[in-house]
């Protein structure tokens, strides 16, 4: 495996690595100094888009782009809004960040509201990370008690302040327009668009809302430069995909955890170097979900079709889909999408139907059931799926998820049904026969436990470790 | 709109609880953008959202009942009823099934007899299950109260219980994930 360096990450093992006093002596605001003191606004905007940051809460947008979208009127306050209600299944990344160095994030919070003329940053984290909130609200304190917040910040004449604003649990305040309301106070449902958030967003006024692994690498490219941040990519610089990132793994790996690794290694790389292999070595790789669970499943037996040499995927024809570079453009290519670059591996113990029923739950109890479609769909596909499950479906019920897939995608406010039916599809499309099965015969109580698979182990691990110690280990 | 907080509803809060409800009402452009974190503020006091905070928090930001109480269903952790005195919250998503949420979700209620959504006869716990916490590559893993649990086995959460029962608050830290240093 290859020697790659982590530069987003490499503060996190220092000891006390989230006080002002160790990142400092790591290099944290030094970035900040030179943006502040030395360059100009527009100078920082065209190092960001010359970076081409593709946004890293999932949709991928480039960053330097949604910047450029804000023209505010004389008069009007720009808000810069931090996403970090993360909660997307499979996805731990800006956690990890907010925990070990909530520094870089508000160091790039202070150099992009400079960039982008705000006064005001609101760093919305969902409530459940309570130690993320504990570790930001000190180092925003401590940034305050040395001026690098406040009303001249490394002695510019630019006021800065920086909210941190707790949500209260709804994984659809993940979507920035109902971030936008649930920040403001209401019920956290989506708002239709245009106007987007950069002609209007938080309490009116022009916004940016960004990810906070996006912004927590500002610093960084403003210190390396954009061109040679955007070149850490293993990417060739045509596809617009650059810097380096936070890759997470879980599920059935020998190591899951979050990795930093240039953008652009393969699920591959990710899941046999970074994750250790499979977790059980006479249980293969079944599927892999690349980036969050609104990401469709991809089979390592699936290979590339592209034999137009003018396909952009022409290079990978042939090859296994676990061999494609992780990037925003290859995934979308492969039916998926790269999303959170936060990877779900399921390995043969897995029944799909069950793995599929489980995230549909999820995302019936997550829609905000403002849009009919996303209302009735989501509870509809969880119904169908329990049917099958419980032995009470026929082969048309497979059908039935579908159809119901078919008529969410493109009818609702914002992307949450998208996002439920497109994985829903690639379930059924590339695990029909295991569908068919459970509408033939049910499952079996083994089939509905997804972790049948290991439960032997951690229950052996109680019995093993009983009447030796009460203390609780450390990671293992 | 600005009432004394002391004379407009049952509900009575410390000076010092006021005191953070005034600063958070500093942060933001508008009053009832001060909603949600003073909900987290009057739930923390009496430990449920009961239907006169929701009246305080009304007329503390000049809202309507119904509004405030619209915001207090949209969300998952405001406790629209009493709740023991811990809350053990298991996080059943996918990542976290995968390796041994049931598991675990069964192990507690076995432990604590009763079901998830339900809190134990002595009103010591109330036991939930919760969609995805982001922990997903440190599963399986429980939220209790405001705390993580993470790299957990039934043993290890016999322990933490144990632990908390007497009224000891382990750390996050004990069993929190560690920077992966493979790459570096």
């Amino acid at each position: 495996m290859p020697d790659y360096k982590n530069i987003l990450s490499n503060r996190y093992p220092l000891a006390q690595s989230w006080t002002l006093a160790v990142a400092e002596r790591a290099g944290a605001y030094g970035p900040a100094k030179k943006a502040l003191g030395t360059m100009t606004p527009e100078q920082i905007k065209n190092e960001v888009k010359a970076a081409n940051i593709r946004g890293r809460g999932g949709a991928g947008f480039p960053a330097g782009m949604k910047w450029g979208f804000l023209n505010p009127k004389p008069g009007q306050d720009v808000y810069l809004v931090i996403n970090a209600d993360e909660g997307e299944p499979g996805t731990f990344k800006d956690r990890t960040i907010m925990e070990k160095d909530p520094h870089r994030l508000i160091e790039g919070c202070i150099i992009a509201m400079y960039a982008i003329g705000a006064h005001k940053t609101f760093i919305y984290v969902r409530c459940e990370l309570v130690l993320s909130i504990q570790r930001l609200e000190a180092a925003v304190k401590e940034a305050h008690a040395k001026g690098y917040l406040g009303a001249r910040p490394f002695g510019k004449d630019h006021a800065m302040e920086i909210v941190v604003h707790p949500g209260a649990g709804a994984y659809i305040c993940g979507e920035e327009t109902s971030l936008l309301n649930s920040l403001e106070g209401q019920r956290g449902e989506p708002r239709l668009k245009p106007p987007f958030p950069a002609v209007k967003g938080a309490f009116g006024m022009p916004t940016i809302v960004n990810n906070v692994e996006t912004i927590a690498s500002v610093p960084d490219v403003v210190a390396m430069g954009g061109e040679p941040w955007s070149n850490l990519s293993l990417l060739p610089p045509e596809m617009k995909d650059g810097g380096t990132r936070l890759y997470g793994i879980s599920g059935h790996v020998l190591k899951p955890g979050v990795f930093e690794a240039p953008v652009g290694i393969t699920l591959r790389e990710l899941i046999y170097d970074f994750g250790g292999g499979m977790l059980h070595a006479g249980r293969p790789l079944k599927g892999v979900i690349p980036g969050g669970s609104s990401t469709p499943v991809l089979r390592p037996e699936d290979k590339v079709h592209a034999p137009d040499p003018k396909s952009p995927m022409n290079k990978w024809h042939g090859k296994s889909h676990l061999d494609v570079p992780m990037a925003v453009d290859t995934m979308r290519n492969l039916g998926t999408m790269l999303g959170t670059c936060c990877a779900i591996v399921m390995d043969s113990s897995v029944n799909m139907v069950e793995a599929s029923r489980n995230l549909m739950k999820f995302y019936h109890h997550e829609s905000c059931g403002q849009c009919t479609p996303c209302r009735e769909g989501t509870g509809w596909l969880e119904d169908t799926l329990n049917k099958l499950a419980s032995g009470r479906g026929k082969a048309s019920d497979v059908d039935l998820l579908v159809d119901i897939s078919n008529n969410m995608m493109g009818n609702t406010i914002c992307a949450l049904a998208d996002g439920t039916a497109m994985p829903m599809l690639a379930f059924v499309r590339k695990y029909r026969k295991e569908f068919l099965e459970a509408a033939d015969k049910g499952l079996s109580p083994s089939q509905t436990r997804l972790d049948e698979a290991v439960r032997a182990a951690l229950v052996g691990a109680a019995r093993a470790q009983s009447h030796a110690s009460h203390a609780v280990g450390g990671a293992a | 709109m600005t009432t004394p907080a002391q004379s407009i509803a049952p509900l009575t809060l410390t000076p010092d609880q006021e005191r953070r409800i005034d600063e958070i009402l500093g942060r933001y452009p508008t009053r009832r953008a001060a909603c949600i974190p003073t909900l987290h503020v009057c739930q923390e006091a009496i430990g449920w959202v009961s239907p006169d905070v929701i009246a305080y928090v009304a007329q503390r930001l000049g809202m309507a009942t119904s509004e405030v109480q619209g915001v207090v269903t949209f969300y998952t952790m405001y406790h629209q009823a009493p709740v023991g005195k811990h809350v053990l919250w298991v996080c059943r998503t996918l990542s976290c099934d995968l390796r041994g949420g049931k598991t675990i979700q069964e192990h507690a209620e076995k432990r604590l007899g009763c079901h998830a959504g339900e809190t134990t006869k002595d009103g010591t716990w109330t036991l939930k299950k919760a969609e995805c916490l982001a922990a997903c590559g440190y599963a399986p893993m429980v939220q209790i109260d405001d705390r993580f649990y993470e790299n957990l086995t039934p043993e290890k959460l016999d322990a933490l219980m144990d632990r908390i029962e007497k009224g000891e608050m382990p750390t996050q830290e004990e069993t929190a994930w560690v920077p992966n240093t493979a790459s570096s």
